[in-house]
């Protein structure tokens, strides 16, 4: 049954996507401790155009999310997709490597093009406009290849919820994409650009990453525990609940604007209602844990998920609580938004792709982790840092929002904030080292191919499964 | 039916019902407000821009030559596309809200057919403030304070974190083709507010007596007044705007 699964996934593109992930992950940190310098007056390169503070924060922020989420959820999809439908993919040997190579010279082209100035003035949709038709193509081409082993399942038995999740996303993603990257940047002006973008913004994050990272989650956390979800019940009302409030959320990127209050107050109430649907997700897999907890002591992947879920929840109540309009007039527009941003993208979904790439980078290399202790120090010390960030953050929003109300001198809100940005910067320096060791160990663990491939598999390397 | 296909058309309607709730109903709302062309917004030049080219004489005339509806528009466009470029609008927002006291600080709270027009296609009222608003800041600050301001942003501004921009200037220090634009884009932001915005200075200064007004310097403060034809004269008044309405509540 092992090797019949394992034949029909592709070790190599596995590989491929979670070196790019990885080494993508890195530049990401670069760039964002580099943008945090400038706060604190310490900017390596003033005067040099194309590494200006604001186009290196606009690598930081497009880096995360078409660098390191896409690669590494493609990587996750690469292997677990065949595992939970026992069918291969579409095309692994030319669309498999064609999608790798396109999606690498992409983020390249981005990446270049931000930093030459090229960029659309829309959150996370700064993709330059020459690039965005490769985008939308690549989406395209990334839905055929993953529905294609769901398709073929779907013709014979009942799908399991990692599959609906997955299908939601690859479905949802183009048009979204479409919608974000086009309309408000070449058709619709003004307040109903801003409207439009809003959804964009929300629509990038609920209706690719949260899907495609909880249906991974429903793939791999009864696969290290090696027992089946708690409830499906759960998970089927987890999944409605995202598929019909996250579409109405968007506009609460923009709270008070003069974008018509029938759709702020959506925005709002969905947001607030979509708390369930998170929680009955959580407690699912909260629940899933349930007798078998000490397996976090030993397995370093599972505890990435698990901290994550715990962070998704933190992040979750936070939304709501921070959409209401009354706490709307104090943390809009401050750094308590950057805080909860780095909660979600890293601390949740990071936290789960680390999780999902210590698993599986042993495997698809055929050997052991190289070292337990360096995992454990690059864990503990991302964790905290990104916790210190996110408290920090909050903090300092907090403070400028009561600044500005409190009409003091624009200066003053700078000034308060200035402790903040250096913890900001402290923290990240402590995830920057945690980073490091996680690489250091990420290469070791590459080069060390001792281990058969059959022990491999049997001791669930890495994984340290029981 | 199969279910995995219920899944996908429900998923696809529900995803079209919250698009249609969330931006197109928005759309429909404000598609009356007729959207303004680049020329339509050319026939109100805002005065700075008339004094640019006459504070920079040399520079405005080898890239824009005279100051008129035409050279506005070369100028606006530049600046809006630089504004994007340099990624301005991360750090600074364009839009007044109707809390937190915004339009004491700020001035007129943002109304939605100020931002049908071109210069907002892409939109930019944004998410994050380190900087300011801009949306009403014309007038504000002279010219010349904002070429000083983009040459070396912390001898204007003691401690502020907004770096230099020493690609708007030539080899010799003189502002270049994007220097004048971007100062021209920022001069028009809100310049179609300030009519109503020299009512206001008149009555905060016939409220209020400046105080305390010293330690209120006039580039932390975005005072609700325009000072734009006297900036030295900015300084009393600034204080005067913010002081008293401060502590109404």
């Amino acid at each position: 049954m092992k090797s019949e699964q394992d034949s029909i996934i592709n070790y190599d593109l596995v590989y491929a996507h979670i070196v790019a992930s990885i080494v993508l992950l890195a530049v990401v940190f670069l760039a964002g401790m580099l943008y945090s310098l400038q706060f604190l007056h310490l900017y390596p390169f003033p005067g040099i155009e194309f590494l200006s503070p604001g186009r290196v924060r606009t690598v930081h922020t497009n880096g995360a999310v078409y660098g390191f989420i896409v690669n590494g959820f493609t990587a996750a999809l690469y292997w677990a997709l065949p595992r939970l439908t026992g069918q291969r993919v579409m095309n692994e040997k030319y669309l498999g490597w064609f999608m790798f190579i396109a999606l690498q010279g992409a983020v390249a082209a981005t990446a270049i093009g931000i930093l030459a100035g090229d960029s659309q003035a829309i959150p996370w949709g700064e993709t330059p406009w020459y690039v965005d038709p490769f985008i939308v193509v690549w989406l395209l081409l990334a839905l055929v290849q993953f529905t294609t082993p769901i398709y073929k399942l779907a013709n014979k038995e009942p799908l399991y919820a990692a599959n609906w999740y997955m299908i939601a996303g690859l479905v949802w993603i183009p048009m979204v994409y479409i919608m974000g990257n086009y309309v408000p940047v070449f058709f619709v002006p003004g307040i109903a650009g801003a409207a439009i973008t809003g959804t964009w913004i929300h629509d990038a994050v609920g209706l690719y990453v949260t899907p495609i990272g909880w249906g991974l989650c429903y793939y791999f956390i009864p696969v290290i525990l090696k027992k089946p979800v708690w409830s499906h019940a759960l998970s089927l009302l987890g999944f409605w609940g995202l598929a019909f409030f996250y579409p109405l959320q968007g506009v609460h990127h923009y709270l008070w604007s003069p974008i018509p209050m029938y759709a702020q107050y959506a925005a709002v109430l969905s947001t607030i209602v979509l708390e369930l649907a998170v929680v009955s997700v959580i407690v699912n897999f909260m629940m899933t844990l349930k007798g078998r907890a000490e397996a976090l002591k030993e397995s370093i992947p599972l505890r990435w998920i698990y901290v994550g879920i715990i962070n998704y929840a933190i992040t979750c109540f936070q939304c709501a609580i921070q959409v209401l309009l009354t706490t709307q007039k104090v943390i809009h527009y401050t750094d308590w938004v950057v805080g909860h941003a780095h909660l979600i993208m890293y601390g949740t979904f990071g936290f789960w792709i680390m999780g999902f790439i210590s698993y599986l980078w042993p495997k698809v290399n055929h050997s052991e982790t190289y070292s337990k202790a360096l995992d454990e120090w690059a864990f503990w010390l991302l964790l905290l840092g990104m916790e210190l960030m996110w408290v920090d953050l909050l903090a300092g929003g907090l403070i400028q929002g009561f600044t500005w109300w409190s009409l003091s001198p624009w200066m003053d809100s700078i000034r308060y904030s200035f402790p903040f940005w250096i913890g900001r910067t402290a923290s990240g320096t402590l995830m920057s080292i945690g980073l490091c060791f996680y690489i250091y160990n990420f290469y070791k663990t590459g080069r060390k191919k001792t281990v058969s491939l059959i022990h491999a598999h049997e001791v669930g390397a890495g994984g340290g499964v029981r | 039916m199969k279910f995995s296909r219920i899944v996908l058309i429900v998923g696809i309607l529900f995803f079209a019902f919250g698009t249609f709730w969330q931006a197109v109903a928005p759309w429909l709302s404000l598609k009356k407000i007729p959207v303004k062309s680049l020329e339509d917004i050319a026939k109100d030049v805002p005065r700075e821009f008339y004094m640019l080219a006459e504070d920079y004489p040399v520079e405005f005339n080898k890239y824009f030559g005279k100051a008129d509806e035409k050279s506005f528009m070369v100028a606006l466009k530049t600046g809006r596309d630089i504004y994007i470029a340099d990624i301005c609008w991360q750090c600074h927002s364009q839009c007044v809200r109707p809390v937190s006291r915004e339009e004491i600080r700020f001035g007129r709270i943002s109304y939605p057919s100020e931002y049908n027009n071109v210069m907002q296609l892409p939109q930019l009222l944004s998410t994050r403030r380190v900087g300011p608003d801009l949306i009403r800041e014309s007038g504000v600050h002279s010219n010349d304070w904002h070429a000083a301001h983009f040459k070396d942003t912390r001898s204007v501004v003691p401690g502020t974190v907004m770096p230099s921009y020493a690609w708007f200037f030539d080899k010799d220090g003189h502002l270049n083709k994007k220097g004048l634009s971007v100062i021209t884009y920022v001069q028009w932001l809100g310049s179609w507010t300030k009519p109503e915005k020299y009512v206001l200075q008149a009555v905060n200064t016939e409220a209020a007596k400046p105080e305390s007004s010293e330690s209120v310097k006039t580039e932390e403060v975005k005072p609700a007044v325009s000072e734009s034809a006297k900036p030295e004269a900015a300084k009393p008044e600034t204080g005067a705007a913010v002081k008293p309405e401060g502590g109404k509540p």
